[in-house]
């Protein structure tokens, strides 16, 4: 069965995601997610023309807080949950580096 | 066009397009109740929502719609029904990996802004979204591509902004600075942001392109990122069209992608190299309902909104003669309404506004009233005051208030009487004759010398009270 995901296609989701997939993953990821879409093929086969497009399950609009303030997190707890702090901010790895 | 307009060689153009982000003024974030407030002090204006901890929802802050909708208006826009969307993206400054912004049905679309030379610039769209908190990259002396880390502060992700996008409408350097300070005009006049862009409340992005003149072609752009004033701004597209032109010229030719502005070092260095939209996997939120405002909210708004500033530029070029940046100034002050009122009360009109612009430069001249103003403007037209005594006059009411005449005569700046001037330009002869004979015999630059002499002197034994115009005529009349 022809696949609608190309090893490049994956290649490149996995690199803005910063995943870094063996080749066996790719070919397995590419087949899982030309499931996917094949399964998405299926319903827009569906005639649809009459019905409204649905921009959100629930019948409402404009749903709106006051802008009052409500008490914030205490940041010991916050950072506490980190994978590493320091001087009060999250310490992060350097993330674009590979994108010179 | 400023003398100081740099110029690209004849044969090119320069294409611009502005974005620019608007903090909103609101108490609060966009989804969450956490303080909308700078902090020195690191997450600590951060809850559930805004750090996108499992389990937390949104729920949008009608105040930050309502500004956006008044920022639409004002800058004549469509204001119609939108969502919200998720920008997919993977990137530590926003702890959801997404970015809650609107994408095929933003809240404003199709406006212009009026440029204080009558220059009309498209607006593309304005779009709610929030803010992205603020990383600090360590090691390799603070530039991204080089850090060894970085730390994340979330007090900024989720501040309510507006994004302006105008269409590639700019040609030159002075028109995206009018550009800026207009729309910063207006942030101020409706309320909505406070608009400093040195502080970060008003960011800039500039789209840069050339193309050959005569060409209606849009060439491939560069987004220029990290402009920190409206000088610096000028700076980056100047540097960056130059760019584009050398590649041309060298056979070259520019890729597509974001640029780092280094105001230190004036040029630009790549930076993220630019995904391509699709690559965002923009899709609605599920999570925040549609905004629907009725045409009677738009109305609403509209009622509520003040005169803007072009229109009240309008206004006083009507009255007056004097130019558009004697206009903008005043206007940018907020002197205008007092003008208005001084030039009703019977003031001279291009006094009135050049007399604000120069002599009035100042946070606060709740001092002066319009009748005040125009009363000391009356005094310098009709001569009772020299443009000298009229500066000091008025710097004093601007400072502690009270009339001018009460002022002027306090100072001792009696008019003088002519005589009384005549005899004093006679004694001064008397005393210097040689340099008088230098005066009605020498050649041009030796009268004009010697007039500066005479007038020293006489401004010198008057305290400066003497009106300079009456003494060049004085002298010309004994000389001749
Ligand atoms: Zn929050």
């Amino acid at each position: 069965m022809s696949e609608r995901i190309t090893r490049d296609e994956v290649i490149h989701v996995a690199r803005l995601a910063r995943l870094d997939l063996s080749d066996a993953e790719i070919d397995e990821f590419a087949h899982q997610m030309s499931d996917i879409l094949d399964h998405a093929a299926d319903i827009e086969a569906l005639d649809v023309g009459d019905i409204e497009p649905t921009s959100h399950p629930l019948p409402m609009v404009n749903v709106f807080r006051a802008d009052e303030r409500r008490p914030s997190l205490d940041r010991d707890e916050v950072l506490g949950v980190a994978p590493a702090e320091q001087d009060g901010q999250f310490r992060v790895p350097p993330i674009l580096g590979e994108e010179r | 066009m400023s003398p100081h307009e740099p110029t690209l060689p004849d044969e090119w153009e320069l294409v611009v397009g502005l974005e620019v982000h608007v903090e909103l003024a609101t108490r609060t974030k966009l989804f969450c109740g956490c303080a909308n407030e700078f902090s020195t002090d690191p997450n600590t204006n951060v809850c559930p929502v805004c750090l996108g901890l499992p389990g937390s929802l949104p729920v949008m802050n009608g105040k930050a719609v309502d500004y956006a909708m008044k920022l639409g208006r004002a800058l004549g826009c469509e204001v119609h029904g939108s969502v919200m969307a998720r920008k997919n993206y993977f990137y530590p400054d926003m702890a959801k990996d997404y970015q809650t912004t609107q994408y095929d049905k933003p809240t404003s679309m199709d406006g212009e802004l009026v440029l204080s030379d009558g220059a009309v610039v498209g607006i593309e769209r304005a779009h709610i979204e929030e803010d992205a908190g603020k990383t600090t990259h360590i090691g390799g002396g603070g530039r991204i591509n080089d850090a060894m880390f970085s730390l994340v502060d979330y007090n900024r992700a989720g501040v309510p902004l507006v994004e302006v996008v105008s269409r590639p409408d700019i040609r030159t350097i002075d028109h995206a600075k009018a550009y800026v300070n207009e729309l910063r005009d207006i942030l101020l006049a409706i309320e909505v942001s406070d608009a400093k862009m040195e502080e970060g409340s008003m960011r800039v992005d500039a789209n840069v392109s050339v193309r050959p003149v005569g060409s209606e072609e849009l060439r491939t752009r560069c987004e220029l990122k990290n402009i920190n004033s409206v000088r610096s701004m000028g700076r980056a597209i100047e540097y960056e069209a130059q760019r584009h032109v050398d590649l041309y010229n060298s056979g070259e030719a520019p890729r597509q992608e974001t640029r780092h502005w280094d105001e230190d070092g004036g040029r630009s260095t790549p930076g993220r190299s630019k995904e391509d939209a699709d690559d965002y996997r923009y899709f609605q939120e599920p999570d925040l309902v549609p905004l629907e405002p009725s045409a009677a909210d738009v109305a609403a708004i509209d009622a509520s909104l003040p005169v803007l500033p072009a229109a009240r530029r309008a206004r006083l070029a009507d009255l007056s003669g004097v130019g558009p940046d004697v206009l903008s100034t005043v206007v940018e002050r907020g002197q205008d309404g007092l003008a208005l009122d001084a030039i009703e009360a019977g003031a001279d009109a291009d006094k009135v506004l050049t007399r604000l612009q120069n002599d009035v430069a100042v946070d606060d001249w709740s001092n002066l009233t319009p009748p005040l103003l125009a009363a000391l403007i009356r005094m310098e037209t009709s001569g009772e005051l020299t443009a000298t005594q009229a500066k000091q006059v008025l710097s004093d009411m601007v400072e502690s208030g009270g009339d001018p005449a009460t002022i002027a005569s306090g100072r001792g700046f009696e008019a003088m009487e002519s005589n009384e001037l005549e005899g004093l330009v006679d004694q001064l002869i008397a005393d210097n004759p040689d340099e008088w004979i230098r005066f009605t015999s020498g050649d041009d630059g030796e009268q004009k010398k010697m007039q500066g002499f005479f007038t020293g002197q006489i401004m010198k034994a008057t305290n400066g009270q003497a009106d300079g115009r009456a003494i060049a005529q004085l002298l010309a009349a004994k000389g001749s």
